[in-house]
């Protein structure tokens, strides 16, 4: 069953006519019903591309949060063989917001970390719906300090709303972790490419995302704050969400202009949940584009151009 | 207390000649009530006397108490871009800008010098919490870039005096640049072996806790300063329970082990210079007001 966004209900109700016409097809109905179909899923589709080719910041919120968007373990599952996840910050505990490992990425080896928000009831509670701990930071720059001493390559793929705000992620310094973690990604003497497949949210994100290349979904978020957030203490009123996310600058197409990101990977038509499959693929080619750029750079290369590609991040604005 | 027998130091007297006329004469302890005269809270360190609430400092005030003799030179600040975002929430981001700029007379929330500390070359920076609550944007970032380079460029220990509300959300994800920026700048100067200090005052939280301020070599706070990565506020959302007390607080983060000390201000150059002359291997300076140590026959 395919879940609609309240922004694409033009989409819904076309492509509810085509079942309906369908259902009456298969009945064995005429053949003026072919056509009709036809001409309706036309329609269905290029009203989908029509919205889906100038999404608001705020629609593509809504698209990089979608329950059905891909999450990690769909991109693990379609990107990596022998993925081998490692668990543990061998300080304090084990943190399933943040998945990490080592696998095999297009036949070489490669580190995998990311935001896993989980997809059901059950893993989205075992997973914190993607918000970290300061174990599941602490546990990445473990995880990165392996892929440091080996040599590995590492991928981040990000989707998260943020770290997690409690008591004990507090207690445990979780402002700390974050900050070290980032501190292992800008250490790691070999290349890293950071996807944001759904929503980068603030430094739960930057924490994996402080990358040599840095990728975007074309309907991915990544911003300092939530649009929520950022309403409910510059405007103090929530209902402003749509506003903060124009004035925010959130899109992958915006970062791209001010230089934060460094390619953009196309979405099927009508978003990654429409077609998985094809959106793993194209995220995977352009994963392979980024680290066949980084190729051949030693350790101290590599931690150099990381460092001042983001010394240099809004020097040229 | 009586403010007539509170003893001003001389030195301290010096910073009173460029102080503007306070609107309020009398200033009142925000824990327990208490009216201070605002000059006898100034030659105190703005640490109210009976309570030992340590109120927030200016970022001059600050540099000046922390330095040798008060003495120091400004390091000349990046420009950066301005609001390249321009972004509007219920004014424009370049009017509060503005606003904040008059306000305070600085250009932004964070102040880079060097100077001496105890007959030791150091550099310090220190983040104005009066400026737009000290939030961390491009112009605040390659301030603290700055400071690190200069330490490292001139071999000196780096001091970071923090004090933020976070990001500065008006500069949206230029100001969470910030964090991976200042984080390279600080691998830059520990590869030259030369000493990060931090000191959290009231209050840190956000992305400059998830940076910088929490990447010291060394980490120490001021008496009750609030740290933290969430506010309490949107803690107390999302768990909908009441915080445990003294949550977040200085002496509540050493006791979890997230803070190596919390020194008294009164305290503070003392700790920060006997730290620094050991890290720098310089030899300790005779204590001052007290006879030298015979020499062992």
């Amino acid at each position: 069953m395919r879940s609609y966004l309240d922004f694409e209900k033009p989409v819904a109700e076309l492509e509810a006519k085509v079942e309906e016409l369908r259902a009456l097809a298969s009945a064995g109905d005429g053949v003026t019903i072919t056509d009709e179909v036809q001409r309706l899923e036309t329609k269905a589709r290029e009203a989908l591309l029509a919205l889906y080719a100038n999404l608001t910041p705020w629609q593509k919120t809504l698209v990089a949060r979608h329950p059905q968007r891909p999450h990690f373990a769909d991109f693990a599952k379609g990107l990596f063989e022998d993925f081998t996840p490692l668990a543990g910050d061998r300080k304090f505990g084990e943190d399933e917001a943040i998945i990490g490992g080592f696998a095999r990425f297009r036949g070489e080896a490669v580190c995998v970390l990311g935001h896993e928000k989980g997809s059901t009831t059950e893993t989205r509670i075992r997973h914190n719906f993607g918000m970290a701990r300061p174990e599941g930071y602490r546990k990445a720059a473990r995880i990165m300090e392996l892929a440091d001493r080996f040599g590995i390559p590492l991928i981040s793929l990000v989707d998260t709303a943020g770290a997690y705000p409690g008591i004990g992620a507090e207690e445990r310094g979780q402002a700390e972790a974050i900050a070290r973690s980032t501190d292992a990604c800008l250490a790691l003497g070999a290349p890293n490419v950071a996807l944001v497949i759904g929503e980068g949210g603030s430094g739960g994100a930057i924490a994996i995302a402080t990358a040599n290349k840095v990728l975007m979904m074309e309907h991915a978020i990544y911003s300092v704050i939530s649009p929520e957030g950022a309403a409910s203490i510059l405007w103090r009123d929530t209902a402003k969400a749509q506003d903060a996310a124009t004035n925010m600058k959130i899109t992958a197409q915006d970062l791209l202009k001010f230089g934060i990101i460094d390619a953009i990977v196309k979405e099927p038509p009508g978003g990654a949940h429409r077609d998985p499959e094809a959106t793993i693929g194209a995220a995977g080619d352009a994963i392979a584009d980024a680290l066949s750029q980084l190729a051949g750079l030693d350790g101290p290369a590599v931690r150099k151009a990381r460092r001042d590609k983001f010394l240099a991040i809004g020097r040229s604005l | 207390m009586n403010w007539i027998s509170n003893v001003v130091r001389p030195k301290i007297r010096d910073f009173l000649a460029r102080r503007e006329v306070p609107e309020n004469l009398w200033v009142k302890c925000p824990e327990t009530g208490q009216m201070v005269f605002h000059k006898d809270l100034e030659a105190n360190l703005y640490v109210i006397p009976a309570s030992g609430y340590h109120m927030r400092m200016d970022a001059v005030k600050r540099l000046k108490a922390t330095f040798d003799d008060g003495a120091y030179e400004e390091v000349a600040l990046p420009e950066v871009a301005t609001d390249p975002l321009k972004f509007r929430d219920e004014r424009r981001y370049i009017d509060r800008l503005k606003d904040a700029r008059t306000k305070t007379g600085y250009q932004d929330a964070v102040k880079v010098a060097t100077g001496m500390l105890t007959e030791l070359p150091v550099t310090i920076a220190v983040q104005d919490f009066g400026f737009m609550g000290g939030s961390l944007g491009m112009a605040a970032g390659e301030a603290v870039v700055k400071g690190l380079q200069t330490a490292a460029e001139k071999g000196t220990p780096f001091i970071m005096f923090a004090a933020s509300g976070g990001a500065r959300m008006q500069e949206g994800i230029l100001s969470l640049m910030q964090m991976p920026r200042t984080t390279a700048a600080i691998q830059e100067l520990r590869e030259t072996k030369k000493p990060y200090i931090v000191v959290l005052t009231n209050p840190t939280t956000g992305g400059v806790t998830a940076s910088y301020a929490m990447l010291g070599d060394i980490q120490i706070a001021e008496p009750g300063a609030l740290i933290g990565f969430a506010g309490p506020r949107v803690i107390e959302q999302t768990i909908r329970e009441k915080l445990p007390d003294g949550f977040q607080r200085a002496e509540y983060l050493h006791e979890h082990g997230m803070l190596d000390m919390v020194v008294h201000r009164h305290q503070m150059r003392d700790t920060l210079g006997r730290l620094c002359r050991m890290l720098m291997k310089a030899p300790a300076l005779p204590p001052k007001g007290r006879l030298p140590r015979p020499e062992a026959a």
